[in-house]
């Protein structure tokens, strides 16, 4: 007892531990700035959207320009996420299990739509496809329409969350190697059995993932569609063009109602995404050997 | 199955990771590829599989020429390091995946599949663990299943890269012992690789010694052991000293001095001996040097001697004392060995 009486008045704390007023101002510090910069702008979106009750809400939404809005944003995510999902499949594929030159080149070239301003993006297509451009006015005279249209709007989209899908699943297939997929070759397995068995299986959670946040990327993207959308009503507007030309116009409420709607679908992913990461840290914790 | 492996080489990126290899497997063999890391073991291996394909060279499976045909073609049975089971399956996915992936025309049905899988796992006493996962299994235990797994498509030869590396030392005695009646009961052709000499020598009826690239040596435990056939094995097996010496008019010189022990060739090179042929004499013809430790091992003891003489570089070598011998810390002591070999320089 005397021995235990002696023990210093300071406890052992983990080197890396912080103390309790350190521990509670980091805490505050960020809880707060979470509340002030991302929780009350959400709110405020909702509570802005409803200010005039529920009926003018559904109003705002069932209304012709903003349903066409919705539908193209729809439209769009459906044909660019699963392009995306295969051109990301493929490219992680190369890169993870074959060895080539110019893999880094690759890689960089996949990081290129994140580093690079949407805005940019979208001019680029301006360039490629505009009347002034080789492509333009040869595609045109096909009755071709890129620009100002819907299939400038997907490639804008495709460029600009091109990296999600590849991103998610390089560091993890490179992770797990080629092993697995040597075993099932040995046993005999087609390429495509392998691919089907043993390769997809190993890497569902994180495509999933990957094809979460392409997906609500692609929803809202602004910056590139704009440039190329041409923003003609009922036509070419997406849900965040449509949602800056009602705000322009000020009607708050219908901007308000649209821009709840493309949050609400975030806060969707979101969900989905951290109900993934659990499934995902648990298989992971289980899954590996 | 027999395999001749026919002057094989393997560069990587213009590295050569196997130089002019050869070998040949008698049907029925079990063999180990033994060296340290990097000698290109499990380099060839991978190439016997078709895991990877040779730069040069020609590999056979019994008279049919195999060196083209792909992994699947091949039909081995493949154990690799880190076992490779698939994690989303289960025990008996896992062995039946073989069977399941044949074409419709080769593919036995359902039941079949799983009357065989509950064979092989009774075969690797694991019966009943049939719907376990990979993760749910002791290191053992995964390697058994791995094992399974690679019979059920009844290969050809059955190829283990490093089968015991990953398991704890116990485990790994007993998997090693069953695998050599499995090996016994079974009869496949088998090639393991391994940089575990005991491993090698016990398990394997011959052992390749592999040293950057290069086979250094085929042969029998005792062969490798007692009749190392080059400078490489000698101190790779075992515990050994080796002294530069030179041979003139058949006796073997050391710094100049005679030290009782005679040699056929004459000329410069490099005498090599192991710790438990040495004797320790009362000759002025002897090496002799101070001993600085004394480790006491088993039934014996082990002096650590330093040959330190004025004008020359100390060397330093160790010899196996009986426990009774004179061999005080820091007194000097002469002694010749019985057993050696000198490799010359030319």
């Amino acid at each position: 007892m005397s021995d235990l009486a002696r023990t210093p008045k300071v406890a052992f704390r983990n080197p890396a531990d912080e103390g309790r007023t350190t521990k509670i101002v980091l805490l505050l510090l960020s809880l707060a700035f979470l509340v002030f910069f991302l929780f009350l702008p959400l709110l405020s979106v909702f509570v802005e959207a409803l200010r005039e009750g529920w009926e003018t809400y559904f109003e705002a939404l069932a209304e012709p320009d903003a349903w066409a809005a919705i539908r193209l944003t729809l439209l769009v995510a459906a044909i660019a996420v699963p392009l995306n999902l295969v051109f990301g499949l493929c490219a992680s594929w190369a890169i993870a299990k074959f060895e080539f030159k110019g893999k880094a080149f690759l890689i960089t070239l996949i990081d290129l739509p994140f580093s690079i301003s949407p805005v940019i993006s979208g001019l680029v297509y301006v360039l490629l496809f505009g009347s002034g451009s080789l492509l333009g006015p040869l595609l045109k005279s096909w009755g071709v329409e890129i620009l100002f249209a819907v299939p400038g709007i997907v490639l804008a989209t495709v460029f600009v969350t091109f990296p999600f899908v590849a991103r998610e699943l390089i560091p993890l297939m490179q992770d797990q190697g080629s092993g697995d997929e040597e075993a099932a070759l040995s046993l005999g397995a087609s390429g495509w059995q392998t691919f089907r068995y043993v390769t997809l299986p190993n890497i569902k959670w994180g495509l999933l993932y990957g094809v979460l946040l392409c997906n609500a990327r692609a929803m809202g993207e602004f910056g590139a569609v704009s440039v190329v959308s041409g923003r003609i009503r009922g036509l070419t507007n997406t849900m965040p063009l449509h949602v800056e030309i009602l705000y322009n116009e000020y009607n708050m409420v219908a901007a308000f109602a649209v821009a709840s709607l493309l949050a609400l679908l975030a806060l969707v992913t979101l969900a989905l995404k951290t109900l993934l990461e659990l499934q995902f840290g648990a298989g992971n914790a289980g899954g590996r050997h | 199955m027999e395999v001749t492996i026919n002057n094989i080489r393997k560069e990587f990126e213009r590295f050569p990771a196997l130089n002019d290899v050869s070998l040949k497997i008698a049907s029925g063999e079990l063999i180990a590829l033994l060296g340290p890391s990097g000698s290109g073991k499990t380099t060839l291996l991978r190439l016997i599989a078709g895991l990877d394909f040779p730069t040069a060279g020609k590999i056979f499976f019994g008279d049919e020429d195999a060196s083209n045909h792909s992994v699947q073609e091949r039909n081995v049975g493949f154990v690799f390091q880190h076992y490779a089971l698939f994690r989303h399956m289960t025990v008996a996915e896992n062995i039946g995946f073989g069977l399941k992936v044949r074409p419709s025309s080769s593919r036995p049905p359902k039941s079949e599949i799983r009357r065989r899988v509950s064979d092989l796992l009774d075969m690797v006493q694991l019966g009943g663990l049939e719907k376990r996962y990979p993760n749910q299994l002791s290191g053992g235990q995964r390697q058994r299943v791995a094992l399974a797994r690679a019979m059920a498509i009844e290969p050809r030869i059955l190829l283990l890269d490093e089968p015991f590396g990953a398991l704890d030392a116990k485990v790994r005695k007993e998997l090693r012992r069953w695998l050599r009646e499995f090996h016994d009961r079974t009869g496949h052709t088998t090639v393991f690789v391994t940089h575990d000499q005991e491993e090698a020598l016990e398990l394997a009826d011959r052992v390749v010694v592999m040293s950057q690239g290069k086979i250094e040596q085929v042969g029998s435990a005792d062969d490798v052991y007692d009749r190392p056939g080059s400078p490489f094995v000698f101190s790779f097996i075992g515990e050994s000293s080796h002294l530069p010496v030179e041979v003139k008019e058949r006796t073997v010189l050391f710094q100049g001095q005679p030290i009782g022990i005679s040699e056929s060739v004459d000329g410069g090179g490099e005498l090599f001996f192991r710790p438990e042929d040495v004797s320790l004499v009362d000759a002025p013809d002897a090496l002799f040097g101070k001993v600085t430790a004394c480790r006491r091992l088993a039934g014996t003891r082990i002096a650590e001697i330093d040959i330190a003489n004025d004008g020359y570089a100390p060397y330093h070598v160790e010899v196996e004392v009986s426990l009774h011998a004179p061999v005080a810390l820091g007194s000097v002591v002469r002694f010749r060995p019985t057993r050696w070999k000198v490799f010359t320089n030319n």
